[in-house]
């Protein structure tokens, strides 16, 4: 039932809470003596000379899709996973392993594919 | 009566759990510095109280009165909100964890396995942000370090979880628990504890797996620009998820909170520091490898999780469903 999941709730609600004093109250106990030095950007000590959003490399958003591809994937296992007992005792084995087995070989050849490619190097 | 058993108590049980949590983390970190020194041939904190146990509250009231500090080229709302992303996540994965008999630190859901896995990917927003909003060189490499660090690691966790969860054949951690496994099924367990546990280094950014914090090439990556409580509140984040982590595996691997062989098994009050005492040894395995192991390379990094640890859960994943479909 939905009502279970309310413990749930309240938990993120006081841990938010707890959170935001943790971040407001020190800001109002400590000392306020800022000057523009300070709150420059550390650079080892050296003036930043621009904004540090640039572009960055595209290994990054390669691994990004990667696990996309992959996280959705294992979404899948999981359900699968929970009633895989329950499908072998009131079913068949074959109902329970075989649409399964057919995913993961192509979730294999897909592995493979990037493998061979070279997507998994990281260069 | 029933609003009592509704909002109150849950409210309570988040209150003592934050709490307890919170004195994990102060008294973990000075386990960590004492237990590292010992391992350098050095005393470690003995100056604040009796062996150094006043350190973390020393530690704390400096955090808490240090400036405010936001750099001025931040953006100022993410910046401020990155920690709070951090923490958070890391203080509510508790909520499903079993302390004894039947008893959830929060709620009994059947979606313990979901919870953690779901409340495990949010935690990497709260770095990206930290490493994108301060908008430092070192901060928004360490952040993109950490982010692909971390989702790719989860991947193969990911897979070993599911693995658990056939051999547990439900999604509640609580019942997990509780139901008896055959001997061939703690050894098949515990043949993956080891690769489960590298994942877990890396999914909490703990040496050797600590990249995203480099030193001596990125300052403190993703943290550089951030001071007094908002430091603290990324390190009590990461000192939480280790704490958090070690229960997960304790409960998974180890039978959480039962003692070995069904001893003392109805002795409800127990349970809780039988739990404990497994975290604690799960976290000495943390300290230990970080006193002892090197860091590899970026690129040795994640070469070894996509070539050899990936496959390999997978192929483990295979295996178990099979032992799952033809012995149980």
């Amino acid at each position: 039932m939905a009502i279970d999941y309310l413990p749930l709730l309240i938990v993120l609600i006081v841990a938010a809470l707890f959170a935001a004093i943790a971040l407001v109250v020190p800001a109002l106990l400590g000392p306020h003596r800022a000057n523009k030095q300070k709150l420059e950007p550390y650079e080892s000590g050296i003036i930043p000379f621009s904004d540090a959003r640039r572009r960055f490399p595209v290994k990054f958003y390669l691994v990004a899709m990667l696990f996309i591809l992959f996280d959705i994937e294992v979404i899948f296992l999981y359900p699968w996973a929970g009633v895989l007992r329950d499908l072998r005792d009131n079913y068949s084995i074959w109902l329970a392993l075989a649409p399964m087995g057919f995913f993961l070989f192509v979730l294999i050849v897909g592995l493979l594919y990037e493998w061979k490619k070279g997507a998994l190097d990281w260069k | 009566m029933d609003w009592i058993n509704l909002l109150l108590l849950p409210v309570l049980r988040s209150v003592a759990l934050i709490v307890v949590l919170l004195t994990g983390f102060a008294y973990l970190t000075w386990y960590e510095r004492k237990l590292l020194a010992r391992f350098q041939v050095r005393i470690g904190p003995n100056r604040a109280g009796p062996y150094g146990l006043l350190q973390p509250i020393a530690d704390a009231v400096k955090a808490v009165f240090k400036e405010e500090i936001v750099p001025n080229m931040a953006d100022k709302a993410v910046y401020m909100l990155a920690p709070a992303l951090a923490l958070i996540p890391a203080l509510i994965i508790w909520a499903v964890i079993p302390v004894a008999k039947g008893v959830p630190a929060i709620a009994d859901v059947n979606i313990g396995f979901l919870w953690i896995l779901a409340i495990a990917g949010i935690e990497s927003y709260g770095i990206i942000l930290a490493g994108w909003s301060s908008n430092n060189n070192y901060s928004l490499l360490g952040a993109l370090r950490s982010s692909a660090q971390m989702i790719s690691y989860e991947l193969p966790l990911g897979v070993f979880l599911v693995s658990i969860l056939m051999l547990a054949g439900g999604f509640s951690l609580v019942s997990l628990v509780e139901t008896p496994r055959a001997w061939w099924e703690w050894i098949w367990l515990w043949l993956m504890f080891p690769l489960f546990f590298i994942c877990i280094l890396a999914e909490t950014n703990r040496s050797p797996f600590d990249l995203p914090e480099t030193e001596n090439e990125l300052v403190a990556g993703f943290q550089t620009e951030y001071g007094g409580i908002k430091f603290a509140l990324f390190f009590m984040a990461e000192y939480i998820n280790m704490i958090t982590t070690s229960a997960i595996m304790a409960t998974l691997f180890f039978g959480g909170y039962r003692l070995p062989f069904g001893l003392l098994g109805d002795v409800i009050w127990l349970g809780p520091f039988v739990l404990a005492a497994k975290v604690i040894i799960l976290l000495f395995l943390f300290i230990w490898v970080r006193a002892s192991v090197g860091r590899p390379r970026y690129d040795q990094l994640m070469q070894f999780n996509w070539k050899f640890l990936l496959p390999v859960a997978l192929g483990y994943m295979i295996i178990t469903t099979l032992l799952t479909v033809f012995l149980k």
